[in-house]
């Protein structure tokens, strides 16, 4: 707070009253609802529901097809986020590289953020489609018929594939600005030391990227897990059937879909809990970036 | 001086490395491009020619036609959302959800930073609190309380909902207090109320951040699928994003698929967000990378 801060009474509450009853009514409310009814059964004919307790969390833990999601949610992030920050990590240290095209570059990599991920998934859905898809016939022409939204291997190649390059842009727009904050004595020093630029790379850019990394790093496993429902909406056509689906998606089909309230919102708390830890481990962090550097 | 350094270093390897962080970044831009220059090459042809042949290296003369069929004839059973009406809906979702968000969190940041408020830091929490949860883990409750309050297929319960998250707020925050406090005492001497320094001083000095947040806003607006998914289900209420699932589904179910017609509206529903964000890229670059500190 600022030390000659004013100290008019109403207006503070007055300028504070949108947000707080915004938050209250559309975050709060909702947030609580979802804890509440995660521990009820309702009725499927929407005539009032019961207390379960911990019925529903139980079914959960015993569900095949729930650890089948969460194994497919796990290794569908760990590939996004490990492709779209590497290849995003390439990109903006070649382009931090040169001199000649570089704002070029720099436009052609990163606007694709503004591509929503349905529409992401939409142009997906046409590169790869059967009849005339050009990365299909890409994919035919080394042997590989690609069957999307029938063939559950090739439909998560798809949903990664499509999360990977919408991700991209995201994360080299933060590499870049990583390395272009890396002062110009260091890097002189550094090619006074080491010849090779892999070296350099490796021993000095690499190591004074890193808390950029470690904050990309959520920012890509959150990215994975719920923005990318537009994507995965899209790929599989509305129709989950046998395709692959993360567990946000399963919230929603069993919540909207299915209409089981009580299982959906248990999930909602589970993914709640996930969200939570992952925030509070990204805000130790920043704050640490702030302390050190 | 950084130029010298750069000299001595062999000049034959520095000429080849150029060579090769060029290709990498021209196949990265190609892997960014390529995509959409398929959607563009097929909203100039026919759809007969699209499926028959696949994108081509040629440019047709249907533009005007496909172009036509997107904003003026509708899909779906009310004949509501033509394109025209679509963009319409996600203009207004965008610019409502930027200007609520800059509003309401400029107002709130205002009230914690210059204000001494007995319960400041319990708003603070409670504020921040939402920085937490994204939409996507509450999404049922929030639809069942945008149904109990009667904001089903209205803009207000388009937008508000999404903006019960305090982004904006948290970045205004930081940077009123990065904001000298001489001013604040100058002003009061002044014989400045808080009315008058909030609008003739600290607007003012954050039109660039405002500009930022609301470039960042606006794309993430338009953006939107999940939200607007459930909370419209009326035809004329559809955003463009919202739309493309219906696009997708109409791509299936007919013997000659409009892909005209239906990557003409992908185009449009990505044309204006990345538009922005190329045209204002350096404050769009500024205000993200600088959030998250």
């Amino acid at each position: 707070m600022k030390r000659a801060g004013f100290t008019t009474r109403w207006l503070p509450i007055l300028l504070l009253l949108p947000q707080l009853v915004i938050i209250a009514v559309f975050f709060y409310w909702p947030a609580a609802h979802a804890v509440q009814s995660s521990f009820y059964l309702e009725d499927p004919f929407g005539f009032g529901s019961s207390f379960v307790g911990f019925d529903n969390y139980t079914h959960l833990a015993q569900s095949s097809e729930y650890a089948r999601i969460a194994k497919f949610t796990l290794l569908f992030t760990i590939l996004v986020t490990f492709f779209s920050l590497a290849l995003a990590l390439v990109l903006a240290v070649k382009a931090d590289n040169v001199i000649r095209g570089a704002k070029t570059y720099r436009t052609l990599l990163m606007w694709v953020y503004a591509v929503a991920p349905p529409v992401a998934g939409f142009i997906g859905l046409l590169m790869l489609n059967q009849t005339w898809g050009p990365l299909a016939e890409l994919a035919k022409s080394v042997g590989w018929d690609f069957k999307l939204g029938v063939n559950f291997a090739d439909t998560a190649a798809a949903m990664v594939l499509v999360s990977v390059w919408k991700q991209v842009p995201v994360n080299f727009i933060f590499f870049l600005s990583g390395l272009q904050s890396i002062p110009k004595s260091v890097r002189e020093a550094a090619l006074i030391d080491a010849k090779s630029s892999f070296r350099r790379f490796w021993d000095v850019t690499f190591p004074l990227l890193a808390p950029t990394g470690f904050f990309l790093l959520v920012i890509n496993i959150t990215y994975a897990l719920f923005d990318t429902f537009g994507v995965v909406d899209v790929l599989v056509k509305g129709e989950p059937g046998n395709n692959p689906m993360t567990l946000v998606y399963k919230v929603y089909v069993d919540g909207f879909r299915g209409n089981d309230i009580g299982g959906s919102s248990a999930q909602s708390v589970i993914l709640m809990v996930l969200v939570l830890a992952l925030t509070i481990f990204q805000f130790r962090l920043i704050e640490r970036r702030i302390h050190y550097t | 001086m950084t130029e010298t350094t750069h000299i001595p270093v062999a000049k034959r390897r520095l000429k080849w490395g150029r060579v090769l962080d060029h290709s990498i970044l021209i196949l990265g831009a190609q892997f960014m491009l390529v995509p959409l220059l398929m959607v563009l090459q097929t909203t100039t042809t026919t759809d007969l020619e699209t499926i028959r042949n696949g994108p081509e290296f040629i440019i047709g003369d249907q533009l005007d036609d496909n172009f036509r069929a997107a904003m003026f004839t509708a899909s779906g059973f009310s004949g509501e959302n033509t394109g025209l009406r679509m963009l319409a809906n996600s203009m207004i979702l965008g610019i409502g959800f930027a200007l609520g968000k800059i509003v309401i969190g400029m107002m709130a940041a205002y009230a914690l930073v210059y204000f001494r408020l007995r319960f400041a830091t319990f708003a603070f929490w409670l504020i921040f609190t939402t920085l937490l949860l994204p939409l996507e883990v509450r999404i049922l409750p929030s639809y069942e309380i945008a149904q109990r309050l009667g904001l089903l297929n209205t803009y207000t319960g388009l937008i508000l909902p999404l903006i019960a998250s305090a982004t904006a707020t948290f970045f205004f925050r930081q940077f009123f207090r990065s904001v000298p406090e001489e001013l604040v005492e100058a002003a009061r001497i002044d014989g400045a109320g808080p009315v008058k320094f909030f609008i003739d001083i600290l607007v003012p000095l954050s039109q660039t951040m405002i500009a930022a947040m609301f470039i960042i806003m606006f794309v993430f607006g338009w953006n939107q699928y999940l939200w607007p998914t459930m909370v419209t289900t009326d035809e004329g209420m559809y955003t463009l994003v919202r739309g493309i699932k219906q696009l997708t589904q109409d791509l299936e179910g007919t013997s000659i698929p409009e892909y005209g017609r239906a990557n003409m509206l992908a185009l449009i529903a990505i044309l204006p967000p990345v538009l922005v964000v190329i045209i204002f890229q350096s404050w769009f670059v500024k205000g993200l990378t600088e959030s998250d500190k």
